[in-house]
């Protein structure tokens, strides 16, 4: 019988990540307005204390597939664990986080079940039992409002859209096989980098610089940033001339951040990089030209020189912090 | 060895956006349409794999209205040897690639009569960022799929490839033929010169419609589609800016500190 909700949980140098917490939040208040459970389930190697998290956000059950196979991230063997949970527990809507990893997932398993998918989604409402789900499209410009064909339904959700709220349920831990199938892509090698550093995506405060910056010191930027407790963002420009690394820009062609503040510094504010960051709460736009396009959609505009705007403002914070 | 690239032509992105009457699609009457973005490396490595004596031919598939002929100009001006461009329009306006899945279908089915080792996509369409169509294309094909690809190398009858994943890299091994996707950092595309544009205007390609294909119009747009859009809207523009005044920097980020505080409950 088709029933419930299932959210994906994702992991990060080895604990759970914030927007797998925040999907979870939100898959249970589809739940509940569906009046059906909700399941969590992680995948990974050694996992430790994550199964009690999930529980803590309002997981009924949390599925544990814990195997050596799964030390590593690949696409292929989480996708066909997913689609073995689908036919086991035949769930209504099965939900990702909008990060790399969970749009991949969700294509992976959407293509395999021939249901729909809708991807980096704003937004959820339930009617007649069905999910219908609010995207940004064409980078931000359009906003739709979709049906999900198939059952399950499948979306990821992205980050900071739900709000954390606990509400904990019993979280019945479920340990489930591993099975991660016959693989058509195998995995030789991979690098990454356990970093201490908020995510990019999931921080609450983003400092940003473009090509206002004229340089690779980003020094004052990091030093707001880790102040405020968040992350530094840049602008195509930033990173095309070789200042920051690519998995810091945010845009078009890069990732899709929606902080609490979005601090922009010497960025002209060209749609490709508004595409990044237009649904952030509140925007911030230092750049010493009047005319620049960033100051239509920033909130609180400064027309100054970023490095004289920006050590002040680490002092005035500073000194009220004490 | 025969590459074929995935190609969609996408609003160009400092475009401003109008939407139909409809409700539901956007007007393309006055924008600028461009080559989608991640679409431009996938024809650039196709085009340098070839360069580099690694395949004989390049051809490229984009499914699309009366518009995609100008993206075809660039990509022959690019290089590529072949173009086929499925013409989706089925009745005034009604087209039959609308998701992920009816797009997929049709490539599909167009990918049937061309002789492909290697398929190259961009990661996302910048238009719908559905994330989607060369998923359901690997699955419909059954051939493996690697996503976010930035360095490739062809080794016998295998690719193998460096993709970006969360929070570094990895590097995995398929056999062709394969679905890869291209992410930034692959390559820099080449810009063609006009003159290799013009030139491009005589160069012969395939047009077909949905129907030469084999499928029935029923099982794409709107009725076949998976993901069915039931409004747009245009968003809520942020109100005007408040422009922060002060006779020195110090002033000015006194004053946005405190707003920030005050009015916002943001720091």
């Amino acid at each position: 019988m088709v029933q419930g909700v299932l959210v994906i949980a994702e992991l990060l140098n080895k604990g759970l990540r914030k927007i797998s917490s925040e999907a979870v939040c939100e898959g249970r208040r589809l739940a509940s307005e569906l009046g059906e459970q909700l399941s969590a389930v992680v995948m990974g190697n050694q996992l430790g204390d994550v199964a009690p998290e999930l529980g803590k956000y309002g997981a009924d059950r949390v599925l544990v597939a814990d195997d050596a196979n799964l030390a590593s991230f690949q696409a292929e063997a989480q996708a066909n664990i997913i689609c073995d949970l689908i036919d086991k527990h035949e769930p209504r809507i099965v939900l990702f986080g909008a990060t790399s990893q969970g749009k991949e997932l969700a294509a992976r398993v959407a293509a395999r079940k021939q249901v729909g998918a809708a991807m980096e989604c704003t937004g959820f409402a339930i009617e007649d039992g069905r999910l219908v789900a609010t995207r940004p499209v064409y980078g931000g410009r359009v906003i739709a409002k979709v049906d999900i064909h198939g059952t399950p339904q499948i979306a990821t959700i992205r980050g900071n859209v739900a709000k954390l709220v606990e509400d904990a349920r019993a979280g019945e831990v479920m340990a489930v096989e591993a099975a991660i199938g016959t693989l058509k892509v195998e995995l030789l090698e991979e690098q990454v980098e356990v970093s201490s550093k908020v995510e990019l995506t999931e921080a609450d405060y983003v400092v940003a610089g473009g090509r206002g910056v004229g340089g690779e010191n980003f020094g004052v930027l990091e030093e707001l940033a880790s102040l405020l407790g968040g992350a530094v963002g840049a602008s195509r420009n930033a990173v095309d001339a070789g200042w920051r690394p690519q998995s810091d820009q945010v845009g078009q062609t890069g990732k899709v951040v929606s902080p609490k503040l979005y601090i922009a510094c010497g960025i002209s504010g060209a749609m490709q990089h508004v595409a990044g960051m237009s649904t952030s709460d509140t925007i911030v736009a230092i750049n010493n030209d009047p005319d620049a396009l960033i100051f239509k959609v920033a909130d609180y505009c400064i027309v100054d020189d970023l490095f004289a705007v920006v050590p002040a403002i680490i002092k005035e914070i500073g000194t009220q912090k004490g | 060895m025969n590459i074929v690239v995935l190609m969609k032509q996408v609003p160009d992105t400092e475009s401003e956006l109008a939407i139909n009457g409809d409700g539901k699609s956007i007007d393309q009457e006055d924008v600028k349409m461009v080559i989608n973005p991640y679409d431009e490396y996938a024809l650039e490595e196709a085009i340098r794999i070839k360069e580099a004596g690694g395949a004989e031919k390049v051809t490229v598939l984009s499914v699309g209205p009366d518009s995609v002929p100008e993206a075809i100009r660039v990509a022959y001006a690019m290089g590529v040897d072949h173009a086929v461009h499925i013409n989706d329009e089925i009745n005034d306006e009604v087209y039959g690639a609308v998701d992920p899945f009816t797009t997929a279908k049709i490539l599909v089915a167009a990918l049937k009569e061309l002789d492909c080792d290697l398929l190259f996509a961009g990661q996302r369409a910048v238009d719908g960022d559905n994330y989607q169509t060369p998923a359901y294309v690997a699955e419909m094909l059954g051939w493996p799929l690697i996503s976010g690809v930035v360095h490739q190398q062809i080794e016998g009858g295998a690719i193998i490839c460096k993709q970006l994943i969360e929070g570094g890299t990895a590097k995995v091994k398929a056999s062709l033929p394969a679905v890869l996707t291209a992410q930034k950092g692959l390559n820099e595309p080449r810009y063609p010169n006009f003159r290799a544009i013009m030139k491009a205007k005589s160069t012969p390609f395939d047009e077909k419609e949905v129907d030469d294909l084999g499928i029935d119009e029923d099982e794409v747009g709107v009725a076949g589609a998976l993901v069915k859009v039931r409004e747009f809207v245009l968003p809520a523009g942020r109100s005007a800016g408040k422009i922060i005044d002060g006779a020195t920097p110090a002033a000015k980020a006194a004053e946005l500190v405190r707003l920030l505080k005050e009015e916002r409950q943001a720091i």
